[in-house]
C-alpha cells in the first residue's frame, strides 16, 4: 500500500490526500454517523429490555397487541408487521439497484429506482401511523387497579377477549361539568371513557361468563385467567376503565411497553421520514442531472448507506417489539 | 463496475453472475427468513417454547440468531460492506458491537436483580 512505498510517494503520505480506509470522505463520515446511530438505538433497545427483564412475569405479548390488518376484520398476529418489514426490505433493494445503476452512470434508471424507494419508504411510514392509531385507540379495553396493573376480560365458555361494551350495563349518569365560570379553580377534566367503571363492575357481576384476565404470565406463557370468585375479588381493586393506550395508561398491560413502543417506533419512524425528504431531495438532484455532471453518484451511494440503516434497525426493532 | 464487487455469498457456496442478480438472491433470501420468523411467532412450537437455555426460551435465541443472520446480509450486500476494506469493516462493526453486547449485558444483569427484588422482597406490586 502507500504507506510502505517511500520512494516515490513520500510526498503523498505526509501531504494529505490519503484513504487508508479506501473510502471518500463523505462516505466515512455517513459511517460514523451511522455507527453513533446505531448506539442510540441499541441504547434504547436495550432500555426496553431492562424494563421488560425487570417485569418479565407480567409484560404484555406482542402477538395479542398487534393483531389487526387494515381493511379487514378479525385476528391476524404479526401479518401486517411483516408486510411492513417486507416494504422496508423491498425498498431497500431498489435502494441498492439505484446505487448498482449509478455506478453504471445509467441516469434513468437511478430515477425510477429512487422513486420506487421513496415510494416504500411512504407505504412504511403510512402502516406506521396507522398501527399507532389502531394501539392508541384500543381493542377491548380494560380495568387499572390501585397498583397500576391491567384486568382484562375473557369469554369462560369460549377463552376469547370480551369486550368491555359486550357485557357492561347501561347506567344513565350524567357527568356535571364544572366549568370555567362557576369557579376560581378550573381543571380540564378527562374525556369520559365509553363505559363508567360502575357499569363495567356491574355488567360483570350480572354476567357469569365473564372471567378476568390478569397480567401475569403463566408456565404455558400465557395470562393467567381466575375463576369465577377470584375474579369478583380481584375486581374491587379495580379504579378506573383504560380503553387505549397512551404514556400513562395502556389497556395492554404494563404501561412502559406503550411508552417504549412509542418512544422506539416513534423514533425509528422519524428516520424514516427523514430518509424519504433526503432520498427525495437525491432523487430531484438526479433528474436535475447534478451527479451526471459531478461525474459520479456517490450522494445516492451515501443516502442509499443512510436508508440500508434505516431497514436495519427496523429488523430489530421488529425482531424485539414483536418476535421476541 | 460489476469488477467491483465480490458475488459470491455463503462463504463462496452460492455465486451471482452480477451485482444486480446478487441483490435480487439476498431478497430472496432475507424474505425467506422473515417468512420463517413470522410462521415460528404464528405457530410457536411447543419443541422451542418449552426448553429455555440461559434463562431465555429457545425460539428467542432462534428469533434473535435470525435477527443477526438477516442483519449481516443487509450490511455486507446492500450496504456493500463486502467490498469495502477489511480495516473499515471491522472498524464499522466490531465498535458497536463490543458496545452494545457490554450494555445488554449490565443492563439485563441489573433488571433480573430488580425482578427478584420485586419478587422476594417485600415490595407489593400487585394490588
Amino acid at each position: 500500500m502507500n504507506s510502505t512505498v517511500t520512494t516515490e510517494t513520500e510526498t503523498s503520505v505526509w501531504g494529505g490526500g490519503n484513504q487508508p480506509l479506501g473510502a471518500s470522505y463523505g462516505k466515512l463520515m455517513m459511517w460514523f454517523f451511522l455507527v453513533s446511530d446505531a448506539l442510540t438505538f441499541s441504547g434504547f433497545l436495550a432500555a426496553y429490555g431492562f424494563s421488560r427483564f425487570k417485569f418479565i412475569e407480567t409484560w404484555p405479548i406482542a402477538d395479542e397487541v398487534f393483531t389487526h390488518v387494515p381493511f379487514f376484520h378479525g385476528n391476524y398476529p404479526m401479518i401486517y408487521v411483516a408486510f411492513m418489514t417486507f416494504i422496508l426490505i423491498m425498498s431497500s433493494v431498489t435502494m441498492v439497484l439505484a446505487v448498482d445503476a449509478g455506478h453504471k452512470m445509467k441516469k434513468n434508471a437511478v430515477i425510477w429506482y429512487m422513486f420506487a424507494t421513496v415510494i416504500g419508504g411512504i407505504i412504511f411510514v403510512g402502516s406506521q401511523a396507522w398501527e399507532w392509531g389502531t394501539f392508541i385507540k384500543g381493542d377491548h379495553g380494560a380495568l387499572e387497579t390501585k397498583g397500576g396493573r391491567i384486568l382484562q376480560f375473557v369469554k369462560a365458555d369460549t377463552g376469547e377477549r370480551a369486550s368491555l361494551s359486550d357485557f357492561a350495563t347501561s347506567i344513565p349518569d350524567k357527568r356535571v361539568m364544572h366549568e370555567k365560570k362557576n369557579g376560581v379553580w378550573f381543571f380540564q377534566e378527562p374525556t369520559l371513557t365509553s363505559v363508567s367503571l360502575k357499569e363495567v363492575v356491574e355488567g360483570f357481576k350480572a354476567d357469569s361468563n365473564i372471567l378476568i384476565r390478569t397480567e401475569l404470565i403463566n408456565e404455558e406463557g400465557e395470562k393467567t385467567v381466575l375463576d369465577r370468585k377470584a375474579s369478583l375479588e380481584k375486581l374491587a381493586d379495580a379504579t378506573q376503565v383504560v380503553e387505549g393506550a397512551n404514556l400513562i395508561h395502556n389497556e395492554y398491560g404494563s404501561r412502559l411497553f406503550a411508552d417504549f413502543f412509542f418512544f422506539i417506533t416513534g423514533f425509528h419512524g422519524f428516520h424514516v421520514f427523514s430518509g424519504v425528504v433526503i432520498n427525495i431531495i437525491i432523487f430531484f438532484n438526479v433528474i436535475l442531472g447534478t451527479y451526471e455532471r459531478r461525474g459520479h453518484y456517490e450522494m445516492v451511494e451515501k443516502v442509499g448507506l443512510y436508508w440500508h440503516f434505516v431497514d436495519l434497525v427496523w429488523v430489530f426493532v421488529f425482531t424485539f417489539f414483536y418476535l421476541v | 463496475m460489476a469488477d467491483g464487487h465480490k458475488l459470491e455469498i455463503f462463504r463462496g457456496l452460492v455465486k451471482f453472475k452480477s451485482n444486480t442478480q446478487k441483490i435480487w438472491g439476498v431478497l430472496a433470501f432475507l424474505t425467506l427468513i422473515t417468512a420463517v420468523e413470522v410462521v415460528l411467532g404464528i405457530v410457536k412450537p411447543e419443541s422451542l417454547t418449552n426448553t429455555h437455555i440461559l434463562g431465555m426460551k429457545l425460539i428467542n435465541w432462534v428469533f434473535i440468531i435470525l435477527t443477526l443472520v438477516k442483519a449481516y446480509y443487509i450490511a455486507w450486500d446492500f450496504m456493500h460492506l463486502r467490498d469495502e476494506k477489511f480495516s473499515l469493516r471491522r472498524a464499522i462493526v466490531w465498535t458497536p458491537i463490543f458496545l452494545v453486547v457490554y450494555l445488554t449485558f449490565i443492563l439485563l444483569v441489573e433488571a433480573d436483580y430488580i425482578y427478584n427484588v420485586y419478587k422476594d422482597g417485600f415490595i407489593s406490586w400487585n394490588f
